[in-house]
């Protein structure tokens, strides 16, 4: 294989990894303040996608994205309100069973209001054969708009958790709920916050990729997969460790498509999750203790 | 109690037979199509509900076992090997009868497995897989066991969905019926299936008696207390990572069983046999049914397949699963034919509710 | 020779050493008591000896049979029972049923023949309920058969626990703080069961806080102090014992 093509697999597999680690660090925002792992996680990515790829039709591109996030995040606040928020202490198995109900529903309306057929946001600038080359290596802007805007979301997320009163507020939530509770952190609240951020940068993500991944009504549950692998992968609730996960598994799924046909990309990364769950479940970078922090 | 275990299996026989008369009787014979099929998948199902209610473990992957079932059978019915009936392995086979000459769809001259070889090919092989797998997977706990279930799921569906040689995403298709017993026959033809009909319900009757005694039993009660508290059960002897493999191991070997059945029925098998939503969807019925109850769930199986195969729900099949998960799960975790259900009946014609197990 | 047999066995969690170097026997037919203050250490050593953790190091042997590396179900099928300090009762099954699970053990119906419902099998449930009555009958509560289990009242889900573990026939019976939350005297008919116990021929070992029942009713007591043994006597000798005044007392009162 040429420079040139080793490259090209490189760059594919930072596009899809930079989607499978924000999907990844959306679930690690509600598992750190809630415990729950949300299933419908990958939804949110596809709803953004959808919403805005509509709403390009008739409004500029920078306000359909702005409105399409918008609207995932009170998508977000509306399933916790309705179906999470007043449960009196569920079991897991019950919490799996309504997350998983949520992102059926979810899908089946998007069946509904969209049909089957795919969709995707326009390119952000230039079209899809625009290409900016970097030595040997061709890219489309689209992949930094992607890598950009990720990196971006990452560091805002950051800042927001260490900086900002109700990011500090959420990981007093998630260290020890009764004692953020004794300090007069409304819990309830802050885990309604956790579904607002999580969809939001679920639904942006989904924008910034759909020009050179496209969407439809179906593609949230394999990203869910993928997200959860690379959130298991890097140890679930660190969100760091899941930007560089993710960015790993899109390069082992990328180059996989060279030994075995692409029909068995998705095997890859399944058993790649069922080997973490089975041999380490606390991650590539994690320890057990890590893993019960759960930190940012 | 075993008085009213015989009473149970007695009315479900009863009822078995009272629906075929009225529905032959009405003349909607076509009908038992789908009830047909219904049994199959009440197989799966009601092996689903001992392992989630009374071994306490979720599965979100049991269409795949299904799935090994049926395409493993299926494939080994089809697959022609005539042109290697040199090669030594296939005369083996030959030689001590495992194979069968048929007639292919052009006419043409076909070897392939004998349909009894292939169905218990099949089910050994779903026997192994579960053994092999299990052990690590019921290890985790939550979300994790969630999780692996279903990535195991996913992966027998992109296997059958990616391969050419299982079908792709047509499936195989063209699959034989079989002669189970002398003059029984499992397939689709219009004539036999008074016969098949029977033929299923009479496996759900025989599967659901097996069940019920296993309930009724030690290792029932054991399995209630390995739900209820795993390490006083421990404390008690009882071996509780063996305990949840086997029941898991069964409860797959079901599900393959019914793959078998209903592929060599249907005469074809396609990878949505293998999706996430068909696996979502037993669950699904197990939970309304009420997750420890093996005739709830057999009922709401019954039902929510039957209407579902009828094409009742139309394109929002999927979407009724969803909602009845999430509305069962929101406010009636214990699902709805619970016994406070039945006690509450009973309560209105007069009678005291019983305080012993169903 | 010693039923009971511990050696030198340690148990640390991350930096903490539960159970630091600790070595005690016990004879058959002895009650024995585990105190010491919180925290020291009891239930760990209770549960390395009954397989529900495994210690970093040491021996337990059990009649002359080493066991710290089987699993709790292995354990309890030589012969060793116990009850839990935080009651542990099934949920959803009734006091008798709770009982008869105790005779798994001694009872052989399996995957098959239970499906088969064979009939040698509800010959052996009939003697599994008979003997699980026959223990609620002893324990005075027969009458509570057919309540469910965790609907009782506190003292009585203790003594359901206990006749769970009774099921068993074990030759050596563990019983984590059987008195606790009882008031006096539902803790001196406790007292007067587990000596009723040991006089049909289990040999006792106790984890409790309540001293009047241990120094009434044992034989030897072992005084455990952050994880390591500081004494290992006579009930007599132990009140008069130094160290173990100063550990739960305090420095000026020895």
């Amino acid at each position: 294989m040429n420079t040139q093509l080793f490259f090209q697999y490189i760059v594919a597999g930072v596009t899809y990894g930079t989607i499978y680690a924000i999907v990844a660090i959306g679930f690690n925002i509600i598992y750190n303040a809630t415990g729950i792992i949300n299933f419908a996680q990958g939804e949110f990515v596809m709803l953004g996608g959808m919403i805005a790829a509509s709403l390009s039709g008739f409004m500029p591109l920078p306000s359909a994205i702005l409105a399409a996030v918008i609207i995932t995040m009170i998508i977000g606040a509306l399933i916790e309100m309705i179906f999470i928020r007043w449960l009196d202490r569920p079991s897991v198995l019950r919490l799996i069973i309504i997350t998983i109900g949520i992102s059926i529903i979810i899908r089946e309306a998007a069946l509904f209001i969209w049909g089957e057929g795919v969709k995707a946001l326009p390119y952000f600038t230039g079209t899809s054969v625009t290409v900016i080359s970097i030595g040997d290596v061709h890219l489309s802007p689209q992949v930094l708009w992607s890598t950009g805007i990720s990196a971006i979301m990452v560091i805002g997320l950051n800042l927001f958790f260490n900086y900002t009163l109700p990011g500090r507020q959420m990981r007093a939530c998630s260290s020890n709920r009764n004692a953020a509770r004794l300090c007069g952190i409304n819990t309830k609240n802050m885990v309604t916050l956790s579904f607002i951020l999580s969809a939001g940068i679920g639904a942006l993500g989904g924008c910034v990729v759909s020009p050179m991944t496209y969407v439809q009504y179906d593609s949230g549950t394999g990203l869910a997969i993928k997200g959860f692998t690379v959130a298991i992968l890097g140890g679930l609730g660190n969100s760091m460790a899941a930007v560089a996960a993710g960015m790993l598994l899109g390069i082992l799924e990328s180059f996989s498509i060279w030994i075995m046909p692409t029909a068995y990309k998705d095997v890859i990364s399944i058993s790649i999750l069922l080997g973490m769950l089975f041999i380490k479940p606390s991650g590539l970078f994690g320890s057990a203790e890590a893993a019960r922090l759960k930190d940012f | 109690m075993p008085l009213r275990k015989h009473f149970q299996i007695a009315a479900l026989v009863a009822a078995v037979i009272a629906v075929q008369l009225a529905v032959t009787l009405s003349g909607n014979s076509h009908h038992l199509t789908q009830l047909t099929m219904s049994a199959y998948y009440s197989l799966v199902i009601v092996g689903l509900c001992l392992l989630i209610g009374y071994a306490g473990q979720i599965s979100l992957g049991h269409a795949g076992f299904f799935a090994i079932g049926g395409y493993i059978s299926g494939f080994l019915t089809t697959y022609n090997l005539l042109p290697y009936k040199d090669k030594a392995i296939v005369s083996i086979f030959a030689k001590t009868g495992l194979l069968v000459g048929r007639q292919d769809l052009y006419g043409g001259q076909a070897l392939t497995f004998h349909p009894w070889t292939a169905g218990l090919i099949a089910v050994l092989a779903t026997f192994v897989t579960a053994l092999v797998i299990g052990g690590p997977v019921l290890k985790l706990k939550g979300h994790y066991l969630a999780m692996a279930t279903l990535g195991f799921g996913i992966i027998v569906y992109r296997i059958v969905l990616g391969t050419e040689k299982l079908g792709a995403a047509d499936g195989i298709s063209d699959i034989p019926g079989f002669t189970l017993l002398p003059g029984l026959q499992v397939s689709g033809a219009a004539g036999l299936r008074i016969q098949n009909y029977y033929i299923a319900w009479g496996l759900v009757i025989l599967s659901v008696t097996l069940l019920v005694n296993l309930v009724h039993s030690r290792i029932g009660r054991a399995l209630r207390s390995i739900h209820g508290a795993e390490d006083a059960a421990q404390a008690m002897g009882i071996d509780t990572a063996g305990y949840k493999l086997k029941i898991f191991v069964l409860s797959a070997v079901l599900a393959s069983i019914g793959g078998v059945f209903l592929t060599h029925y249907n005469g074809g098998i396609g990878p949505s046999e293998a999706s996430i939503m068909k696996s979502v969807r037993y669950v699904a019925i197990v939970a309304i049914g009420g997750m420890a109850n093996l005739w709830g769930a057999l009922i709401m199986g019954f039902v929510l397949n039957f209407l579902s195969l009828r094409g009742y729900f139309g394109t929002y099949d999927d979407a009724v699963f969803g909602v009845i998960l999430i509305v069962i799960m929101l406010f009636a975790p214990e699902g709805l034919i619970t016994r406070s259900v039945f006690s509450n009946i009973r309560r209105l014609f007069g009678k005291a509710a019983p305080e012993a197990e169903v | 020779m010693a039923m009971l047999e511990v050696k030198e066995l340690c148990k640390s969690f991350g930096g903490l050493r539960a159970v630091n170097n600790v070595g005690f026997s016990l004879e058959q037919g002895m009650i024995k008591a585990l105190i010491g203050p919180n925290g020291a250490g009891k239930t760990t050593l209770f549960n390395l000896i009954s397989g529900v953790i495994q210690a970093d190091s040491g021996k337990v042997s059990f009649q002359q049979e080493e066991i710290q590396r089987l699993r709790p179900h292995q354990i309890a099928s030589k012969g060793i029972a116990r009850t839990f300090q935080h009651i542990r009762l099934f949920p959803g099954m009734t006091a008798l049923e709770n009982i008869m699970v105790g005779r798994h053990i001694h009872s052989r119906s399996g995957f098959f023949s239970g499906m088969l419902s064979l009939p040698w099998t509800w010959k052996e449930e009939k003697k599994i309920r008979s003997k699980a009555m026959e223990i609620l009958e002893f324990l005075g509560i027969g009458e509570l058969a057919g309540t469910e289990a965790t609907s009782l009242a506190y003292g009585l889900q203790r003594t359901v626990e206990l006749g769970r573990a009774l099921a068993c026939e074990p030759r050596l019976l563990l019983l984590d703080e059987p008195a606790a939350g009882l008031n006096m005297r539902e803790t001196a008919d406790v007292a007067k069961l587990i000596t009723q116990i040991r006089d049909m021929g289990t040999t006792v070992l106790i984890v409790e806080h309540d001293m009047s029942l241990v120094m009434n009713i044992s034989d030897e007591v072992l005084v455990l102090s952050y994880g390591q043994k500081i004494a290992d006597d006579k009930p007599q000798a132990i009140q008069k014992n130094r160290e173990v005044i100063r550990v739960y007392l305090g420095e000026d009162d020895a």
